[in-house]
Parts: structure tokens; sequence; C-alpha cells
């Protein structure tokens, strides 16, 4: 069993915990993932991992509660364990020989990207960080971002915090102002990551995406989380999940994650049904 | 009286129209009165051939004597004595091309039923058995097992009944390898596989969940961690995919995937069970082998109304085990022999909606003397299927070859270990099973681990 030390709310739908997780928590590093399952009959899910302290021998994930699965863990509260958690996956980002980044967080995907900001900042490079949400409301992380960050720009598609815009507009602007980035990372939404790597191509900037297929082992053993990259098929857990944005076929990996829409919402339906209205009393 | 019936006892199953629609077990095993008029057809002969066509060497002629007798207590400890598994082994065996191939009844008329006799034997146990405490006198010397599929778990029982502390270490939220992920429900229940497993963590054995060796540690760190050798049991898992134009189109799965799903997460319950799993009225599957026949018989059950085995060469070439084959037929699947798939043909929205295959011919053979399959010209036609699971085979995880430094691999990915002794090129890292053969039968890997466990006892000696 795998204990939760610390929640928080980070908006209304996102939360970060920490999970008590020693052999993970030694090994970890930025760009990697763990996969959880909460009970005997739950589903394994992935998570990249926000954070970890070695000598508290915790991980950080932050998710969004976005099916029942993550409805349930995000239900949970620290004290609370869970049955499964599993990991480092996953191949870490390399950073080697960066002078100047600019790392781009798409809502959630903010989580993922701060800790490649992080460690970037930690190593000397100079990071602009450009993250967008669709309101004002949806914000996270802000104070952390802006500490890992040379500077920090912040979108939102309604323009409700002053900054109307998608991370792609800020992004135009900057490198047309001059700034020359050894390397764009973008995490996010699997269109967001599609539109970055159509403008960072023009430019010839080399940009790395995060990739978040449906999974299930996260060991290589079953290809579920097949995307083509080069024109080759690559298993996202063992080979990735960071790609070659220019590379990556995001049409299909958009149609591959909607494989199981009509299945989760069943068992999203009959998740809040069995809940009642406890849950949002 | 020997009983010189030509026939084995058959053994009773569920009707075929009625288990293509449940995932509960097919063939329901012998009653007592079964199992003894069957026990009574073995002629004790002195030879025993069998016992050379068992991988792990059971002493047929010995327990088959006592149940015979009706003395299943002491048939079940003969058993246990070489082999840590034997209810799975009965079921899952290729008993034709093993045990019962060589058995002498089989000259004229059918072999003894060897495997559904050590079926009834541990099946009784499971039910009647006291649970016996075996005296085991430890060493305090420490030994690591990658894996807790067959050949893991059978090293494992082995070094621990010398003494060893053994501790086996399992990427998945449950051990049993390909006994829990693999092979299906109706095959293999696998409540009865994590009882088996529990006999053998009876022996002193532990078994950690959830540790990817080669991510979360390396073998060097196993080494740092006090254990003395090292056996490597990760099977082959890493799927084949047939590089033919449409296999990323949703509703394509690797065999793995979908047994995982069904098999390990129990998709077939959802959505009481939370992992889902897709099948479509129209089912294609590609192989001869197992697996193949497995992925087939699930899709069945899951409600597909047309499910095709497609199989490039004839059914004399099909590795699957005979009585798989035969079942598969009963429940009406349908065998589409000689033919190749040769791209999957996607809808506008890239969901699967057909595959195209052609029709072959068995050429020359071929440098592993099975003769070669080559496609008639012209012969393209399209099978409407809305779901393709892909079964032609697995090869030998990379990872763990991957963080560690001097262990020799094939080309194709198997772990080099020495036949007898499961020897690898790193000094006190042994390896066995699907590891080191690629894709291959339970009860080899179980033999591997056996004979590893047998060398690493004597490698820890010979260090003092």
């Amino acid at each position: 069993m795998f204990k939760i030390v610390r929640k928080e709310v980070l908006n209304p739908s996102v939360k970060l915990m920490e999970i008590e997780a020693p052999y993970v928590a030694k090994k970890a590093q930025p760009g990697q993932f763990i996969i959880f399952r909460i009970d005997d009959a739950g589903e394994r899910i992935p998570l990249t991992i926000a954070d970890y302290d070695r000598e508290k021998g915790t991980v950080t994930i932050i998710f969004q509660e976005v099916g029942k699965s993550t409805k349930r863990l995000g239900a949970m509260e620290a004290g609370d364990s869970i049955l499964d958690f599993v990991g480092p996956l996953g191949v870490a980002s390399h950073f080697d020989g960066l002078k100047k980044v600019a790392v781009i967080g798409g809502g959630l995907g903010t989580a993922i990207a701060y800790p490649q900001a992080k460690h970037l900042h930690s190593m000397g490079v100079e990071v602009d960080s450009i993250v967008g949400f669709r309101n004002k409301e949806l914000i996270i992380l802000e104070k952390e971002m802006a500490a890992a960050s040379s500077r920090l720009f912040i979108a939102t598609d309604d323009g409700s915090n002053g900054n109307k815009g998608f991370v792609t507009d800020i992004l135009k602007r900057l490198i047309e102002d001059g700034n020359k980035y050894d390397m764009v990372i973008a995490i996010g939404p699997l269109i967001m990551m599609k539109v970055v790597s159509n403008l960072t191509k023009q430019y010839g900037i080399k940009t790395i995406v995060s990739m978040n297929p449906v999974m299930i082992d996260g060991t290589g053993m079953c290809g579920g989380c097949r995307v083509t990259v080069g024109g080759k098929t690559k298993f996202a857990c063992v080979d990735g999940p960071d790609f070659d944005g220019h590379e990556v076929d995001f049409d299909e990996a958009m149609r591959r994650q909607s494989m199981y829409k009509s299945e989760e919402k069943i068992s999203n339906e009959k998740h809040e049904c069995r809940l009642g209205g406890e849950v949002n009393a | 009286m020997p009983n010189m019936s030509l026939e084995k006892v058959s053994m009773p199953e569920q009707d075929p129209n009625v288990r293509n629609k449940n995932f509960l077990e097919v063939a329901l095993g012998y009653t007592e009165d079964m199992a003894r008029e069957e026990a009574q057809r073995c002629l004790q002969c002195k030879s025993k051939p069998c016992v050379q066509g068992c991988p792990v060497n059971v002493q047929i002629p010995e327990f088959i004597k006592l149940v015979a007798e009706g003395n299943f207590e002491e048939a079940y400890n003969k058993i246990r004595e070489t082999n840590s598994l034997p209810a799975v082994c009965g079921r899952v065996c290729p008993q034709e091309s093993q045990c019962e191939q060589l058995c002498v009844r089989a000259k004229k008329g059918e072999p003894v039923a060897i495997g559904r006799l050590e079926r009834y034997v541990a099946d009784w146990n499971m039910r009647n058995g006291k649970s016996k405490t075996e005296d085991i006198k430890k060493l305090n010397k420490k030994v690591a097992v990658v894996g807790s599929g067959p050949a893991g778990l059978t090293c494992a029982g082995d070094l621990a009944k010398m003494g060893y502390d053994v501790t086996i270490f399992e990427a998945f939220h449950t051990p049993g390898g390909v006994l829990m992920y693999g092979i299906p429900e109706f095959r293999l229940p696998k409540d009865l596989v994590q009882s088996e497993i529990e006999t053998v963590v009876k022996l002193g054995v532990e078994i950690r969940t959830n540790m990817v060796i080669g991510k979360v540690l390396s073998l060097d760190e196993l080494y740092d961690e006090g254990y003395e050798a090292i056996f490597i049991g990760s099977g082959a898992g890493l799927p084949s995919f047939m590089g033919i134009p449409g296999e990323n189109l949703n509703g394509v799965y690797s065999a793995n995937e979908f047994l995982t799903r069904i098999n390990l997460m129990k998709a077939y319950k959802f959505p009481d069970c939370d992992t889902p799993v897709k099948v479509g009225e129209n089912v294609a599957v590609v192989g001869g082998g197992n697996v193949a026949m497995d992925a087939a018989r699930s899709a069945k059950r899951l409600g597909a109304r047309n499910v095709y085995i497609v199989y490039r060469r004839s059914e004399a070439e099909m590795p699957a085990r005979l009585e798989e084959v035969h079942h598969a037929k009963e429940e009406g699947i349908n065998f589409r022999l000689l033919n190749n798939p040769t791209k999957i043909i996607g809808t506008d929205d890239g969901w699967v909606k057909g595959m195209e295959c052609v029709e072959m011919e068995l050429g020359e053979p071929d440098s592993s003397g099975r003769r070669r399959p080559v496609a008639k010209k012209g012969s393209e036609y399209v099978l409407d299927v809305e779901t393709v699971i892909i079964a032609i085979g697995q090869s030998p995880n990379p990872l763990i070859k991957a963080t560690t430094p001097g262990l020799e691999t094939q080309k194709w990915g198997g772990i080099i270990a020495d036949e007898e002794t499961g020897a690898t090129s790193r000094e006190g890292v042994y390896a066995g099973g699907d590891a080191v053969t690629g894709a291959a039968t339970v009860i080899l890997a179980m033999g591997a681990g056996k004979k590893a466990a047998k060398a690493i006892d004597e490698y820890i000696r010979s260090k003092g």
C-alpha cells in the first residue's frame, strides 16, 4: 500500500498529492511517470512525476479529475492509501548542452512542465516559461513556475487574467523578438503540442513533446501506447514519453486517445450514480 | 488388473454453446472414480519413458500408482517433489508433445491421461490437503529472482527448499506472469493460480510487486542489497507487430494488450472493474499459437459474432496445443488457414473496418524444416472486421539488458545462457524461461528455473 502524505487542491478539478514511495523517489527523474491503481477493481492509470523528495521518500503527482479513477483518487485524503504505485517508468528527459529554452505548459500540462523548468533552471539554463489556461480560475502553480523560470508568461483563452491568447501567440512573439531558443519543450493537450510543433518547425527550433497515450502496463509489454514517430511505431512507455514534436503523428495520437471514450463515459456515470449526492454536498 | 481400454477416460466439459458465453473453466476435471479408473491404465512400466518427456521429471508412474490406490495426499507429495505448480501444469502443458507422447500405451490407442491425473491430484489437494510446513534449514544467504512467472516461481521454490532467503521482484501488481495476464480464466482459473503461488510463498519466498527491475533497481543495485546471485525469469513480453499498413488504427490490439485487459484487469467484468476492452461484432485474430487461440476464444466470450483465426500456414503447422484448437472449433471459431493479412483498412475517422488478406500455399521447406508459405497472386480479398488482434509472437523485453552492462543477448533479444545451468555472461547472474528461449511453454520455463536453482546453489556453495 502507498500512503498519501499530503493533498492540495490547486484548482476546482486539479489536485496535488504527495505519495510515500521510497523506491520510486530514489530513482525518479524529470520526464518520467508512474502508474497507479486504487484498489482491486481499479484500472492502471499513468501520471507524470511532478516532483520527488529523495530524503523523505515521497513522489508528487498532480492530476485533473477527468474520469472515474482520477475522481476517486481526488476524493481521497492525506492518510489514505492506494494499492499500487509503480515507477519510475519511461525515459528521463535529456537536457545536456542547453543554454536557453522555452518551456510551454498547457492547462494541466503545466504540472508536468514544472519539474522540467525547475530542473533546467537549477542547471543554470535560461528558461522562458509560457503557460496557458482556459481562464483565470484554472491557473495552477503560478508561484512555483515563476520561481523556476527566468521569465514567466501566462495566457488565458478568455483574457480573464488580462493576457488573452494562446501559448503559441506568446511563443511566436518571443521568437520574432529575437529570442534564440536551443529547444522548446511543450507539454499539454495533443492539439496544443501539435500547434506548437507546427510553429517551431517553421523556425527550425528543436521541439520536445511529452505524449500521454492510453497505457496498461507501462513497461513495454502490450503496445497499447504506441505512437508513430518519424514513420516508425514507438511505445511511449519505454521509448518516451518524450519525443521530437516535428516527427510525431499527432492526428493518429488524437484518434487513439479517444478509443475508449464511450466506455469512459459509462464508467464515470456509474461512479457518479453510486456516489449519489454525497460528494457534491 | 490394469485397465486396458484404448481410450482415455473422458473428462467432463462445459457445453460449447454455453461456455463460449462465460469465462468459467471449460474442462471440469475428473471425479475420484474417473481418476482412479484412468490411473489403472498406467502399466507401471520399468523404462518410464514418460518421465523423460517431462521437463521437470515428475515421477509419473509413482504418483499414478498412488492415485490408483486412492492415496491422493501421497500422490500430491510425490508430484511436489519436482513440480511446484502441478495444478497449472496439469492444465496448460502440451502433454501430447511431452510426457504423453512417450507413454507406452500411446503405441496402440491413447496415452495415459497424465496431465488430467496431475490436475486431479493438485485440485484434490487444494480442497482436502493439510498445509504441511516443510522443515527447511536456513542458510542465511539471499537470492533475488526477477519475474514471478513459471520460471521465477519454480526457481524460487526450489531455492527456498534448499534454505535460501529468496525475494521475487515482480513488475506487475499481481504475481504469476503469463499465468495471470496471458492464459485466460476459462483455461486456468486465476484463484487457482494464486493459491498455487501461495504454496511457494509458504516455503518462505517473499514476493515484491510493483518492482520493475531495470527501472526501480538495476541488477548491480540488487547485489548492493546483499543478494549473492540473481535469476532472471522476466519472460518474453514484447509484442511483435506485422509492420503492415493500418496497424495503429483504433481497434487493433496486440494479443498481449487484449489478454492483459481481460485476464489481469478483468475487463470482461467492466464496468464493475474499471478497465475497458473493445470488441466488435467481427474479430480477426492473426496467428496460430496458444496466444491466438486464447485471444479468439476470449473475443467470442465478449460477444463477438464472428471470430476468425487468420494463419498463414496449414493446420498441421499450428503451434497451438491440440486440445485448445479442438475447443476453439467447438466454440465456433472460424479458421482461415493459409491466409495472410496484407493491410488493415480503416474508416474515415480511424477505426478498423476490414482486413485485406491474401491466400497462401505451402512451398519448399525453409531452414526450420517447415514448408514456407507463399502468397497466391491475385487472391486478395477483404475480411469485414472491426477488431484485429495480432498474435504473431513475442520477444524478450529489452529493459533488463539495457540497464545491465555486460549481459550478453542474442540479436533478437534473448539472454544468452548456458543450457544446462542457465549461467549468463555475468558472474552470479542466471536466466531461464522465455527470457532466454523466446516465447515457449510454461513447463519449459519451469524446467529452466529448476536447473538454474541447482546451478545457483552450486555457485553459492563454491564461493564458500
